[in-house]
């Protein structure tokens, strides 16, 4: 229905707007007073930290490209021009290449906490679908975004990576000439990957609208996976989460701060401050830390399409974690026998990313190929498994039971205290 | 030693088809680099000034014979404490290549603050056909670029000797202690009293060493002062608010709990 929108705001100017366009309205009701179950832990955080890192990222980006040459040539002296004459061009850079290790971390975290208290589970699967195909695009830009300096690490990991495809039969090599856009990773290679790096973050900010339009659907999940049954269960998200937020995103910019400030090249390798020799190939070509895990899967299979598959499996299989759980319990704290698959799922997620830096021999490969034996079975076998053998601790009868009695895991079969119908 | 190969052997070694129990690894076990003191490590470490000039002349006279380091202009050499006249003496002693002029023709003329250091060869084939078919890898970044940094810069320096018993060199090739796979194609270039330092510092192969890893430590990364002094009170700025920011959430939270 058409009409003017029913302002509540005193402020005549911010009336106005609101009455013709509610952006302010819109801001009030999902950040504002938008109920928030009252027991989230600093976990919660995570979500909003990812949302101040892209736009970090798109922030120093935008400068970064107006100082930098997209050709074989000129591109990694262009990268150094930025680091030594352009008003803190060092900062830019190294804010943006550390950014992205921090991006990751965050993500990873923030998925580790979905996969703990079952926010995949009924009805976020599409919040959670969504969130996949955010870290399947993050994946894409970290990845195309290493390239841009045309480094020997550059040069090598996008030949390596692309030539991935040319594992499929028939069209394979096909596939990665028309990825090349030539008969090797040359100038045009160069010149799509920086045009789509500066591409994609865009869409990322697009379907990152969609996850959190989702989510302001379904409402957040908490520690103790169970829905709010009324407003006690939940606190405004202004003031309660948007301080609590701030708390960690100055513990986040801490720590991010001190690898831009001091060790600005801990996390990326010497090689990428050589400049690309397609006649050389380093030593030992591996990729950034946080695609180590699934490097590793790729090398655990002796056949090259079977690798390429299991690791695009590694992350499709995320797709359908919401049906392969078939537990109607979604935190862990409640499932006292998956939480130990689940955290050594976790464990075995950093020893599959310790091992992916490792030479693919002896030893490491054997490491890898168990782990990665154990990263499907979790999914494919215990969780569904577990859904029907596992005998769940009692749920709290409400959020707000547990909580105002301090907090913390709850006995099993503790008494809830009688709700107030508000 | 990094080895030629063709695109195939990369994908095999990168893609990880390759899974045989017998590692292709280069000749020779990795040696452990030393540690050596710089006044620019730890956190708070500063470059001595002293050192970085030292170090320039030790680059100047020795180095700057094969390396290039374009990625530096006369210009930086007032980053090191050197004067706007000392730099473009300096820079003076350098025939650099500018043009063309009315007439279409390049010429060389002496070099200015506003130009980059001086290359030593031409192109790649001049460099690689004066060494011995080796190329001497530009210097500005090789601090950043080599695994250990300034320390291994320094030990490769000091680290030539005689090859072990048993040991089979290769025609025109050194032995290097350091030196992945032991074989390099750069001969011994500091001798003891090889460069005379004005400020009386003795020109001991472990001084020049020392000064010259300083100096391309300096090389790639100039801001390295600049950055730490700003981390400093950008992380002592973000404990302060971050308290405060706590102390607020307590209060907002108090309520609730």
């Amino acid at each position: 229905m058409a009409g003017l929108h029913q302002s509540d705001f005193k402020n005549p100017v911010v009336r106005w707007i609101d009455t013709r366009l509610p952006v302010f309205t819109l801001l009030q009701k999902e950040y504002g007073t938008f109920p928030t179950p009252r027991n989230f832990n600093y976990l919660w955080n995570f979500g909003a930290l990812a949302i101040v890192n892209l736009l970090i990222m798109i922030a120093t980006g935008v400068f970064l490209s107006m100082n930098y040459t997209a050709h074989t040539a000129y591109a990694f002296d262009s990268v150094e021009r930025i680091m030594r004459d352009v008003n803190y061009g060092w900062l830019l850079r190294y804010v943006h290449s550390n950014g992205a290790s921090m991006f990751f971390i965050v993500v990873y975290i923030h998925i580790w906490r979905g996969l703990w208290y079952g926010s995949y589970k009924a009805p976020r699967e599409i919040l959670w679908m969504l969130g996949v195909v955010i870290f399947l695009l993050m994946m894409a830009t970290a990845f195309m975004g290493y390239v841009l300096p045309w480094g020997q690490m550059s040069f090598w990991g996008a030949t390596v990576i692309t030539n991935l495809f040319s594992a499929f039969p028939l069209v394979g090599q096909h596939i990665v000439t028309w990825l090349w856009g030539g008969f090797s990773v040359d100038n045009p290679t160069l010149n799509r990957f920086f045009s789509l790096h500066y591409l994609l973050p865009f869409v990322i900010f697009g379907v990152v609208f969609l996850h959190i339009a989702a989510l302001h659907i379904t409402g957040s999940n908490n520690p103790l996976g169970i829905d709010p049954k009324g407003p006690q269960d939940t606190l405004p998200f202004h003031p309660y989460y948007t301080i609590k937020d701030s708390v960690g995103l100055i513990v986040y910019f801490i720590v991010f701060a001190v690898l831009v400030f001091f060790a600005p090249n801990y996390l990326g390798h010497p090689d990428n401050y050589i400049p690309a020799n397609p006649l050389q190939t380093p030593e030992h070509i591996v990729p950034e830390w946080y695609f180590l895990p699934f490097y590793a899967i790729l090398r655990a299979v002796p056949d090259k399409l079977g690798g390429v598959l299991l690791m695009f499996g590694s992350i499709a299989i995320l797709f359908i974690l919401p049906w392969l759980d078939t537990s109607g319990v979604r935190s862990m704290r409640f499932r006292p026998i998956a939480r130990w698959f689940l955290l050594l799922w976790g464990l075995n997620f950093l020893l599959l990313m310790w091992a992916g830096g490792k030479p693919a021999e002896g030893i490491y490969v054997t490491i890898a190929r168990l782990a990665t034996v154990y990263y499907f079975l979790y999914f494919l076998v215990i969780l569904p498994l577990l859904g029907r053998l596992e005998r769940p601790l009692k749920l709290p009868e409400s959020i707000a039971a547990p909580v105002l009695r301090g907090g913390g895991p709850v006995p099993a079969g503790a008494a809830a205290k009688p709700m107030e119908k508000a | 030693m990094l080895r030629f190969r063709n695109l195939l052997g990369a994908l095999v070694l990168g893609a990880g088809a390759l899974l045989s129990a017998a590692p292709a690894r280069a000749a020779g076990e990795a040696v452990a680099i030393p540690d050596t003191r710089f006044s620019f490590d730890g956190i708070f470490g500063t470059f001595d000034r002293a050192s970085l000039q030292r170090g320039f002349q030790v680059y100047k006279e020795v180095c700057s014979a094969c390396h290039s380091m374009h990625l530096l202009s006369y210009r930086n050499l007032l980053e090191i404490g050197f004067t706007g006249d000392q730099a473009r003496a300096l820079a003076a002693q350098f025939q650099v290549m500018d043009g063309p002029n009315d007439q279409g023709e390049m010429f060389e003329r002496p070099a200015r603050l506003s130009d980059r250091f001086r290359r030593p060869f031409p192109n790649d084939q001049a460099a690689r056909a004066a060494n011995n078919g080796a190329l001497p890898p530009d210097l500005s970044v090789i601090v950043k670029a080599r695994p250990g940094g300034a320390d291994y810069i320094h030990a490769l320096l000091t680290g030539y000797s005689d090859p072990p018993e048993g040991f089979q060199l290769g025609q025109g090739m050194n032995y290097n202690k350091y030196f992945p796979g032991h074989q390099i194609a750069m001969p011994n270039v500091l001798n003891p009293g090889q460069v005379q330092f004005a400020d009386g510092t003795e020109g001991s192969v472990e001084n020049m060493a020392h000064d010259v890893s300083s100096f391309l430590a300096w090389a790639a990364e100039p801001e390295l002062e600049q950055r730490r002094r700003m981390g400093v009170r950008i992380i002592l700025f973000l404990v302060v608010i971050g308290g405060l920011t706590y102390a607020v959430k307590r209060k907002v939270w108090a309520d609730v709990h």
